[in-house]
């Protein structure tokens, strides 16, 4: 590949071999800083400059995050920041996905009254992202009373037109017949579902599940409104409230662990989930 | 096992009807064919047998049990596709095993009913293949097995042959009749390919635009074809045609030759059919023959099919047949004879067949 992209003239190989490792090193410098400093106590952090290379502090850090030692969110510990992070990206991620296959599979394989005004409502709501709705939403949540709950929190992020279009058009490469012959078979719709929509959509869910859990962890203008215990908090929030404007307030050592573990669990899914992730972008299954 | 029926079954798309009223009576394990040329209706009727369409007007009965508003699969058959619909997913086993699974059929019971048809169909070794590690003919046959294992009251097939190359396609023939000669579960079959109409029916549904044009055996129609469309669409190479009129107990043709009247059809128009293989080389300007140029001459071997034009002038072609070692040359003249009786004389307003010669 590298041939047909560059040429085969080592000069140029090798050109283009230290533009990418360039590049690579420029990209991770930032996360390999963080991580070295969640390695130091916070005297030498202030103290510049950070050395280069890991401290003796490791597991003091980790163990003062993870067991509450951070007084600017009250104490809570970083394992109860990452508990609700991922209840909410799971659940934004899971309910964005049942949520939306259902209303393509109700848009593609049946023919009811209004069917385009749905599929159009749907679209529409593409121009109304979270932030645009965020008045009304916040209002609902409050007379629901779902403020400082993980229903609070995943409800309103959950519906997605973005998904919901992706699975309409990858419904539609399937071909009616194989619809026809599971009807023959005696599958109804729920059979044909289970047994034969979900299983071909599993590269694709896959994919979007990792595009969605990432999208879900990252969140930060919902759950900054709709959460006030500190309990409640997920972790992008609560390195926001970590950091005061007074640098010597801020105990940067415990942020730079939260950074640390904030990263890891996103990176972890796509590690994990890299083949099928890239499966579900490029190919779609005959 | 059943009779299949239908009633007088019309299918309108909007205000276009597209089937204008089919009605045949199917016996129990017949083996019909409806055949006719593309955009003509056959799916249409298929799969409103199917229960995949909805009727618009008459009705259809299996069993003697009216289906109109049931669903497919409490209609109790099995369809095969023209692109065969195998779930990708599914091994080749799970593909035919899936009808009776949703039926409640588990354990040995199933396994020894999928390895039954999977024996009879010669699948058994590529039973835990998936779709995409099959050739055509190999998934044609998996799509027969998931028909077969659920043992239906009549089977339909929409052009399950048209995918397959040429040599494939005649084995596959073969072993469909053969099949269902077996299992003697009715069947309705739905093709484009008069070869494939001839061969596997036991009777014909002949169809133009949405109309059964003639319902018989394959003999019936090839002996008697109840118009113009259907003697022009049954038999290959096609029926010639020639505009004649019959006057004083002759029949005249355009190039002013003539040949006896059939007796009892009386003066006027008509559309004169003689099949290629009826028209047989005579001793040149005998009396009562046809005189052809030749234009073209097909080898095919045992065969020679002979593109001709009447007279000498610029008539349509005909086409005839003569044995391949024996064939004339381009550009000379020969004398036709009609082989006694095989003449069709058809009414030329109505395209109906009148009488033959
Ligand atoms: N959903 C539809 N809406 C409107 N018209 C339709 C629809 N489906 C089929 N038709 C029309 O009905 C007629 C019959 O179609 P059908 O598919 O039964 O033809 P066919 O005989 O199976 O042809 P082919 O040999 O090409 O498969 C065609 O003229 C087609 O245009
Ligand atoms: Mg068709």
């Amino acid at each position: 590949m590298a041939e047909g992209l560059v040429g085969t003239s080592r000069r140029s190989l090798t050109l283009a071999h230290v533009l990418l490792i360039l590049g690579c090193v420029i990209v991770a410098f930032p996360i390999y800083y963080v991580t070295v400093a969640s390695t130091h106590s916070l005297r030498t952090i202030l103290n510049p400059p950070l050395p280069m290379l890991p401290g003796p502090e490791t597991i003091e850090n980790y163990r003062e995050a993870v067991s509450g030692g951070i007084n600017r969110i009250g104490g809570v510990g970083v394992d109860r920041l990452l508990l609700n992070t991922t209840i909410v990206a799971l659940g934004i991620a899971f309910g964005k996905i049942v949520i939306s296959m259902a209303s393509a599979y109700a848009i593609v394989f049946f023919r009811f009254p209004l069917r385009m005004v749905c599929f159009w409502l749907i679209f529409i709501t593409l121009m109304l992202p979270v932030e645009v709705r965020i008045l009304p939403t916040y209002k609902v949540m409050v007379d629901l009373g779902l403020i400082d709950t993980y229903a609070g929190l995943i409800l309103p992020l959950i519906a997605s037109a973005t998904a919901t279009l992706l699975f309409r058009q990858f419904f539609m490469t399937i071909p009616n017949e194989l619809f026809e012959a599971a009807r023959v078979d005696g599958a109804g719709p729920w059979r044909f579902f289970k047994d034969i929509l979900l299983p071909l959509s599993a590269t694709n869910i896959a994919a979007l599940f990792v595009i969605l859990f990432i999208y879900g962890w990252t969140q930060y203008l919902w759950p900054l409104l709709v959460t006030n215990s500190n309990s409640m908090n997920t972790i992008v929030i609560a390195l926001r409230k970590m950091i005061s404007f007074a640098d010597a307030d801020t105990p940067w050592d415990l942020v730079m662990v939260t950074c640390v573990l904030a990263i890891l669990p996103p990176v972890l899914i796509v590690v994990l989930m890299q083949r099928w992730f890239v499966k579900g972008l490029v190919e779609t299954e005959k | 096992m059943a009779t299949l029926s239908l009633n007088d079954v019309r299918k309108s798309y909007g205000k276009t009807e597209v089937i204008h009223g089919v009605s045949i009576d199917v016996e129990d394990g017949e083996f019909v064919v409806i055949v006719g040329p593309s955009g003509c209706g056959k799916s249409t009727l298929l799969r409103m047998v199917a229960g995949l369409e909805e009727i618009t007007r008459g009705t259809i009965d299996i069993g003697g049990r009216e289906v109109n508003k049931l669903e497919p699969r409490e209609r109790d058959i099995a369809m095969v596709f023209q692109n065969y619909a195998l779930y990708p997913h599914m091994s080749v086993f799970d593909n035919m095993a899936y009808g009776l699974r949703i039926a409640g059929i588990k354990g040995d019971d199933l396994k020894a009913r999928v390895g039954k048809a999977a024996e009879m169909l010669g699948l058994t070794t590529l039973l835990d293949r998936k779709p995409r590690q099959l050739s055509g003919g190999q998934r044609q046959r998996v799509a027969m097995g998931r028909a077969l294992v659920r043992e239906p009251s009549a089977f339909l097939f929409d052009e399950p042959l048209s995918n397959l190359d040429a040599k494939l396609r005649v084995s596959m023939r073969l072993q469909i009749k053969d099949l269902q000669r077996r299992v003697a579960t009715t069947s309705l079959y739905v093709t484009h390919d008069q070869v494939e109409a001839m061969t596997l029916a036991d009777r014909l549904i002949v169809m133009n635009k949405g109309v059964a044009e003639q319902i018989a055996t394959p003999m019936e129609i090839y002996d008697n074809p109840a118009n113009v469309f259907v003697a022009g669409f049954i038999g290959s190479p096609a029926m010639n045609f020639f505009p004649a009129r019959i006057e004083g107990g002759h029949l005249h043709l355009a190039d002013g030759s003539q040949l006896p009247a059939p007796a009892g059809v009386s003066e006027g128009s008509v559309i004169l059919g003689i099949r290629p293989e009826h028209l047989m080389p005579a001793p040149l300007d005998a009396e009562g023959s046809l005189s052809v140029r030749v234009l073209a001459v097909e080898t095919l071997g045992a065969d020679a099919f002979v593109h001709a034009t009447l007279g000498d002038g610029d008539a349509d072609a005909i086409v005839f047949r003569v044995p391949g070692h024996d064939r004339p040359a381009e550009g000379e003249r020969v004398s036709l004879m009609v082989e006694p009786g095989k003449a069709h004389v058809f009414d030329a307003a109505t395209e109906r067949r009148i009488a033959e010669a």
